[in-house]
């Protein structure tokens, strides 16, 4: 009896191999002979250099002073680290044998031309929705880009999530029910669905900006709830944001476009490298981007209130700090109040105001945190402005107290809890690195 | 190599990339008017213009520079002759003078955005500019006799 017991259950877990095998099985597609620059028109690859700044594919694709697109960098998925790969033409360790369909069903499918399944921190989940026009001029882009030869270096996931052949598990559980290129949704615009297309797509803002469940999938009831995102704070894209002021499609317009908006602040960590990206969309299709998420957070209704909203911050925004200020209040008139002091009624665009920050009042001190200690490069956030980091000159101490104090004294917002972890979290230094 | 603007004129320098630019301007630049107060960005001894701004040029790495425009005390004005300047004579503002070139540069700042600045303006916006000889008296009067020559200038440009 005990025996057919474990006969059973030896077939029921070889069936059960077999049925994943099943499913994670992709056929290989046939290698080609790397494609002539020159066989793809000039416009082609004009267009699908502009797609890939909407997906900001280098960002992921490239190493710190590594070579475009020659893969290599790090990202830290909470599970292990992922290395990005060398997505230039080289025949050996690039994507040069790759035909436009091993592209496409890479993108559509996350497989990639060997049959072996993608991980999703290639976000095909979202490029699955990029049409197949698109698709044809990203191909054409890539396979012009100079080749490099660059092997993908060995991702840090733990067993048994090196076996990617447990990838269709995932895709059965996350992935196969939304599968599809986007299809324009009736009663919404022309614009707002170009929007929900570039957003969606290329764009994968969700990637960031959605909470991800225990098994890293995006959180479909919370979509677009914000989420921590490597020590930063993708912030609310919803009506949730903390923000004093509403994000109007203005703002939206604004910030997306030249990085910087007056009424809440600058693009810094990752959110830089999507504007740099974004820089090669047209007006139209950055503003299309704009409607889409100014209809999702609601923010028009807000917007009649936005006179009061801003009294209100720039009250905050004066307070003083009283005649023995505490030590974060001191700081804050040594370090920070030379430059985002306000004096009037409204913030001046060179000074970005600290109450209406969107960092200063969102519920998680990351963002604050890595901008003090690193700052905010030249081509980061406002164009040409720059913020020195205070990483050497100001102790953990001294960063919590600064956030505290100013928390406190320039938002309505509770305070953030345990500000000194957080501080000792971002001083650590990644294990991605370089 | 990082190659910057220093007041006006191209300037590549070979140093480390995490060079403080207040070396490169005094030790490498050769040019003295900025001064070393605290190292931390904490006093605005070594206040200097990046793109038109004052920073604080000792926690301000070389290379975060690449590209932009420095201005020193040496290039606010050719002839030394900006109203800030003339203003700190006039009111003989300076007592010991070390910490009066970071003044000036952050108060350029400060009129360039308030031409008009109250007691308040400017009590926030040089706060973080110490004067060990607490000359703060003359320093907010000069800096109102300066914001009133700039604005006078401004009407009959």
């Amino acid at each position: 009896m005990v025996k057919r017991i474990f006969i059973g259950l030896f077939v029921l877990a070889a069936l059960a191999g077999l049925g994943v095998f099943a499913l994670a099985w992709r056929p290989a597609l046939p290698p080609i002979d790397p494609p002539v620059a020159s066989s793809f028109p000039a416009d082609l690859v004009a267009k699908g250099e502009q797609l890939a700044g909407a997906g900001y594919c280098a960002t992921c694709h490239t190493a710190r002073d590594g070579q475009a697109y020659a893969g290599g960098f790090g990202l830290e998925s909470g599970f292990g680290t992922i290395y990005s790969t060398n997505i230039t033409p080289d025949p050996d360790t690039g994507i040069g044998r790759w035909s436009e369909a091993a592209f496409a069903r890479a993108m559509h499918e996350g497989v990639a031309r060997d049959g072996a399944q993608l991980l999703p921190a290639f976000p095909y989940t979202h490029f699955t929705k990029v049409s197949d026009d698109d698709l044809k001029a990203l191909y054409a882009y890539f396979m012009t880009r100079p080749p490099v030869k660059a092997e993908a270096r060995q991702n840090t996931l733990p067993f048994p999530l090196s076996i990617r052949a447990l990838q269709a598990g995932w895709k059965l559980l996350f992935f196969d029910f939304d599968k599809g290129v986007y299809q324009a949704q009736a009663g919404k615009s022309e614009e707002w669905n170009r929007g929900a297309y570039l957003a969606e797509g290329l764009g994968h803002c969700s990637a960031c900006h959605t909470p991800r469940n225990s098994l890293g999938g995006e959180r479909s009831d919370a979509a677009y709830a914000g989420a921590p995102i490597e020590g930063w704070l993708a912030p609310a894209l919803t009506a949730a944001n903390p923000a004093p002021m509403p994000w109007t499609q203005d703002d939206l317009y604004d910030y997306l476009r030249s990085g910087v908006s007056i009424h809440h602040g600058v693009a810094a960590g990752s959110m830089s490298e999507v504007v740099h990206g974004l820089a090669k969309l047209p007006d139209s299709d950055v503003r299309a981007i704009a409607v889409y998420f100014a209809d999702r957070n609601g923010s028009a209704v807000q917007a009649v209130n936005a006179d009061q909203a801003l009294a209100r911050a720039m009250a905050l925004a004066q307070r003083d700090p009283g005649v023995e200020p505490e030590h974060g209040a001191q700081l804050y008139l040594s370090a920070c109040a030379s430059c985002h002091y306000n004096g009037g009624t409204a913030p001046l665009p060179a000074r970005p105001e600290l109450a209406l920050s969107s960092t200063v009042n969102g519920p998680d001190p990351g963002s604050f945190i890595h901008i003090v200690v690193g700052g905010i490069g030249q081509k980061d956030g406002m164009p040409g402005a720059y913020m020195p980091g205070f990483g050497m000159a100001l102790s953990d101490a001294d960063i919590a107290a600064l956030a505290a104090y100013l928390r406190g004294s320039r938002t309505t917002q509770p305070p953030w809890n345990d500000l000194p972890a957080a501080v000792a979290g971002v001083r650590k230094p990644s294990p991605a690195a370089p | 190599m990082t190659t910057f603007n220093l007041n006006g004129r191209p300037l590549t320098v070979d140093a480390a990339d995490d060079t403080p630019l207040l070396w490169v301007i005094r030790d490498l630049a050769g040019m003295k008017g900025t001064k070393f107060g605290c190292g931390i960005g904490m006093c605005g001894a070594c206040t200097v213009h990046l793109n038109g701004r004052a920073v604080r040029s000792c926690i301000t790495p070389l290379g975060a520079v690449a590209d932009a425009a420095i201005t020193t005390i040496e290039g606010l004005d050719p002839q030394g002759q900006h109203p800030l300047q003339k203003a700190w004579i006039e009111t003989q503002t300076p007592q010991c003078g070390y910490c009066q070139s970071g003044q000036i540069m952050q108060a350029a700042t400060l009129i360039k955005d308030y031409p008009n600045p109250t007691d308040a303006d400017i009590d926030a916006v040089m706060n973080g500019n110490l004067c060990r000889c607490m000359a703060y008296v003359r320093i907010r009067k000069a800096i109102k006799l300066a914001a009133e020559e700039m604005r006078g200038a401004a009407i009959h440009e």
